[in-house]
């Protein structure tokens, strides 16, 4: 399921210098809204002073804004910018509704804070438009019926359009490979195949 | 037959109004212009360019966010919740308990046989894990994520019962202070079962399992409450807004125009999304409690353990065959699990016993017991794909036994008429011959067959096909449903509707009805849909009814329209409404096209500025049923080392009636086929029964869904297309489960007719195969 690749880092804070910023508590807060029996180890809560300015560059717009440092991109693409094409599925790593390209290659965005996604090119589905009008992926997944509820779609659309960019021309398998981090449970599959295909010829 | 289950998903013998008037009936249509082309959505756009707003998407100011602690143990009793520490936490607005009685109201459920038990929100007896504790609103949720963990809650852990096959034995705990089983167990009989076996050249037996499997819609189950004074506005991802209005008003006592529910889009629901939840009502009470809007959207985790589940089966299946293939008798027994409360563990388990295959002598015995453990929900066609699992393989097995082709042997039996409902009243129409026939030829069944029964083995992969079929208890609809369209004096149209398009393309083939009978461009007509406070009342989306319910009150609606318009148009024409048509937009005389004039030219409806039309649903049939049917065919290789499961082409053949819209129609068969092969061979929800009596598979990463690369890219759809004109007036049957039933059945049989091992147990999986390759060569 893994999207193979990370994107490298960009000028935020390190790893360590987060680690040391935020309790250990809170980060698994992040990971996963676990159930709630109490946790000792969980008292220790993030002040509003801690809060962080960060440079976000989504859509070829930047956004600076005040986050938490466990945010995710996820939460503050959605719930704070508005993006909210962008879905969620698991906030865990586990579906794909929530992919979204950083420099080019389809990524979960529940799976990445907002602190480290600072100077990473982000496209969400929105930016995939030409203002009112769809992209070739986009437009193909409409005609070709790749969707029923939709709600995965946004991300299986993201997911194939990292995939074309890197690979133009992708087999079957490739395509299949290609969306294999994205769960659709209505089984659009086989639709989202042909759409896949015939985007890669459209473009 | 009886009318309980009937209740599954909707109201049942209600007096509602219907049009037209007897007599008044409209055309069959004939040639159609619009209804069963292949259409992309009407809402497409939206749902492509992400500018569709799902109930999780509304986002509105000063909102908070809500989560909900929930029990940790399968069974215990509440004794403390102290929320002090979490109320002080930063962010945190409330929180709620059973210790604050303001915001404990009574939540009743009812037993199997109908009886209200009164209960509460937050319910001290914790009867399964997951069960609601409290809950609280934060300004971030993560904020309310870390108040939970500061709730302290003192529980009295109560012995559990998890494993259903226990339930009922003697020393195990009680769940419900009436024991342990749901109701009484039910048995239905006809004939004389114990002469028909006598009579059988051939008696097998075999006892089946499915393992329980749980919905995960990709949306999250949840909504967004926002209080105005005293009027609630409730968005909410569901199946059928009028189910959770009226929840709602009951729970908080408030008259239904003062709840609005609004469901515009929703992220898949498969029957787990028809039902109203607590989370509902504590949203709308952390709501009023904090003046602000609350947004309440579970995590996947609680989605798994309390939202519903299609409950794990036992089933034992007994059934005699004579020589030339006629059945002589069938006995089934057979227990399942609602969970922790009254929720149909068995419903519907038995029916294609009773129903599918003529058969003079049948019993069946279903017994439904309570474990600690999520109670289960209606999910995609309830009690059918466990009940084929287990038919479908026993006619492949009697089949053999009496050396005929499987196929033969299932078109030797097909009835006509219903043989469970009571007076066995003869179906409208019936495609299960064809669907087999039809289904057989394109998939290439014979020459298949003969190629592996001559060689299956290519390399370490042995290869086999399999075929099942089935029928859906339910193919037709019926009322309350009530459509208002209005035609504009551009020619454009707004289609207000009820109903909630739950991803089946409800709109689509609405607006198709629309443009067939108007002549407009579906493009041209606006939808209102799925929202309490602005369409008319319609019942949830699901049991495969939508299309046949909603579908003929629209066809009903856009012909009043129509006769309105022509009767306007005639003056201008100076001719009689009955010599005029409509088509692209343009009203004509019938035998003279072309004097004609555009419908925005009509005098009238440019004085008017609208024209409304009012359509309901029309009176379904009495004397016949409406039954959709299936047969799906699959190909699969099995290594013979590893016993990994290659699904390599599937083909579904489906007579559901008119085929609507071709394109979603082809959808719908492969998202079946797709959920089929997970019951087959992922999905399974593994309960600790030894140690925790807890959920141990509670994500996606541990309860596998198909993925893409699990699923064949080659499907194929075979439309069996017999339009029912005695159903409804557009001819549909259902489609949405009939398309999943069969489906598990078909693999199971492609896999023995490949290995020669008979799977009884769902998920069938490399370990299990592997396993039984091994005894199955040692024995060999
Ligand atoms: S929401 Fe990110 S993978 Fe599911
Ligand atoms: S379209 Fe519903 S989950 Fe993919």
């Amino acid at each position: 399921m893994a999207k193979n690749k990370k994107p490298h880092r960009g000028k935020g804070v390190t790893r360590r210098e987060f680690m040391t910023n935020v309790s250990a508590g809170a980060v698994a807060v992040a990971a996963a809204g676990t159930l709630g029996a109490k946790d000792a180890e969980a008292t220790a809560v993030i002040k509003p002073e801690d809060m962080v300015t960060i440079d976000l560059q989504i859509n070829q717009r930047r956004h600076r804004l005040l986050v938490e440092p466990r945010w995710s991109l996820l939460f503050v693409i959605r719930e704070k910018l508005g993006l909210t094409a962008t879905k969620f599925g698991c906030e865990r790593g586990e579906c794909g509704s929530c992919t979204v390209l950083v420099n080019d290659v389809p990524l979960y965005a529940c799976m990445m804070l907002a602190m480290e996604a600072q100077d990473l090119k982000i496209t969400t589905l929105e930016g995939l438009m030409q203002g009112e009008a769809l992209g070739p992926v986009q437009k193909a997944f409409l005609e070709q019926d790749a969707y029923q509820c939709g709600y995965c779609t946004s991300g299986q659309i993201m997911a194939a359009e990292g995939l074309l960019r890197k690979q133009p021309h992708p087999s079957i398998e490739e395509i299949q490979t290609g969306v294999s981090g994205n769960l659709c449970r209505c089984g659009a599959y086989p639709h989202i195949f042909k759409a896949i295909a015939q985007a890669a010829k459209a473009r | 037959m009886d009318t309980k289950k009937e209740e599954l998903y909707f109201v049942h013998n209600t007096p509602v109004p219907e049009t037209p008037a007897p007599g008044q009936k409209p055309e069959p249509w004939q040639q159609t212009q619009m209804v069963g082309q292949r259409r992309a959505r009407v809402d497409g756009y939206e749902r492509v360019s992400g500018t569709a707003a799902y109930p999780s998407d509304v986002i509105l100011p000063k909102m908070l966010y809500a989560a909900i602690l929930r029990c940790p143990h399968p069974h215990a009793t509440v004794k403390k919740v102290d929320t002090s520490a979490a109320v002080k936490m930063p962010g945190v607005h409330a929180v709620i308990s059973g210790m604050t009685p303001a915001t404990n109201p009574v939540w009743n459920y009812r037993t199997w046989e109908g009886h209200l038990k009164k209960s509460k929100l937050f319910d001290p007896h914790c009867r399964f894990e997951g069960d609601t504790v409290a809950a609280v609103a934060a300004e971030t949720p993560y904020q309310a994520q870390d108040a939970l963990r500061n709730i302290d809650v003192t529980y009295d852990v109560l012995p559990y019962v998890s494993d259903y096959r226990k339930a009922l034995d003697t020393g195990t705990p009680n769940i419900h202070a009436e024991g342990n089983q749901v109701g009484q167990p039910q048995t239905q009989e006809r004939g004389d079962v114990a002469q028909g076996f006598a009579e059988a050249d051939v008696v097998l037996e075999e006892t089946y399992y499915t393992a329980c499997e749980i919905h995960t819609p990709l949306e999250l189950h949840g909504c967004l409450a926002n209080w105005d004074g005293d009027r609630l506005t409730v968005w909410e991802s569901t199946q059928g807004v009028y189910a959770v209005q009226a929840t709602i008003a009951e729970v908080l006592e408030l008259p239904l125009s003062k709840v609005r529910v609004i469901g515009h889009y929703m992220g898949g629901g498969f029957g787990s999304k028809g039902d109203t939840s607590k989370y509902s009502i504590i949203a709308a009470l952390l709501a009023q409690k904090t003046g602000r809007p609350v947004k309440l959207f579970l995590t996947r985790e609680e989605t798994y353990l309390a939202t519903g589940n299609r409950p794990s089966s036992h089933m034992t299946l007994k059934a005699g065959v004579k020589k030339d293939g006629r059945l002589t008798a069938m006995e089934f027994t057979a227990i399942g699990a609602s969970g922790a409360y009254p929720a149909g563990g068995t419903s519907l388990l038995d029916w294609l016993i009773k129903d599918l295959y003529t058969c003079p002598n049948v019993r069946t015995h279903t017994t439904d017991v309570y474990i600690n453990a999520g109670p289960a929900r209606p999910f995609r066609a309830p009690g059918h794909p466990q009940c084929a699992w287990a038919l479908e393989q026993m006619m492949d097995a009697l089949a053999e036994a009496i050396a005929m082709d499987p196929i033969k042997l299932r078109l030797q039996n097909i009835p006509d008429f219903s043989q469970a409902r009571p007076g066995n009243p003869p179906y409208t129409t019936t495609g299960y011959k064809q669907c087999l026939e039809e289904g057989a030829t394109q998939f290439g069944w014979q020459q298949l067959r003969k190629k592996y029964a001559a060689n299956k083995k290519d390399g370490n992969w042995l290869r086999g096909v399999g075929v099942a079929g089935s029928s859906w208890f339910l193919g037709n609809g019926f009322g309350p449903a009530t459509i208002i369209l209005k035609l504009y004096a551009d020619g454009s149209v707004n289609l207000n509707m009820g109903a909630s398009d739950i991803g089946t393309g409800t709109k689509t083939i609405m607006a198709m009805v629309v443009a067939e009978e108007l002549g407009i461009k579906p493009e041209a007509i606006q939808i209102e849909h799925a929202d309490t406070g602005t369409t008319q009342f319609a019942s949830v989306s699901g049991g495969s009814k939508t299309v046949p319910t909603e579908a003929p009150a629209v066809r009903d609606a856009a012909i009043t329209v129509k006769r309105r318009l022509l009767e306007m148009a005639a003056e201008d024409l100076k001719s009689k409404p009955t010599d005029l048509s409509l088509k692209n937009g343009k009203v004509f005389i019938k035998n003279n096209p072309s004097k004609a004039m555009p419908i925005t030219a009509v005098a009238k409806l440019k004085q008017h500025h609208v024209i409304v039309g009012v359509g309901n649903r029309g009176p379904r049939p009495t004397d016949k049923t409406v039954i959709p049917f299936a047969a799906q065919f699959c190909e699969v290789a099995v290594n013979a080392h590893t016993g990994e499961v290659q699904i390599l082409r599937f083909l579904g053949a489906h007579d559901s009636g008119r085929v609507m819209n071709r394109l979603t129609y082809d959808n719908q068969v492969f998202g079946g086929i797709t959920m089929g092969i997970g019951l087959a061979t992922t999905e399974k929800r593994v309960l600790d029964h030894n140690h925790t009596g807890k959920m141990v598979n509670r994500s996606w990463h541990e309860y596998k869904l198909p993925t893409s690369m699990d699923v064949p890219a080659d499907m194929q759809s075979v439309p069996i297309e017999i339009p029912d004109d005695v159903a409804n007036t557009t001819g549909a049957k259902g489609l949405g489960e009939p398309v999943t039933i069969p489906t598990a059945a078909v693999v199971a049989n492609a896999i023995y007719n490949a290995t020669g091992i008979r799977v009884t147990e769902t998920p069938v999986n490399a370990v299990q195969l592997s396993q039984l390759l091994a005894q199955h060569r040692k024995e060999g």
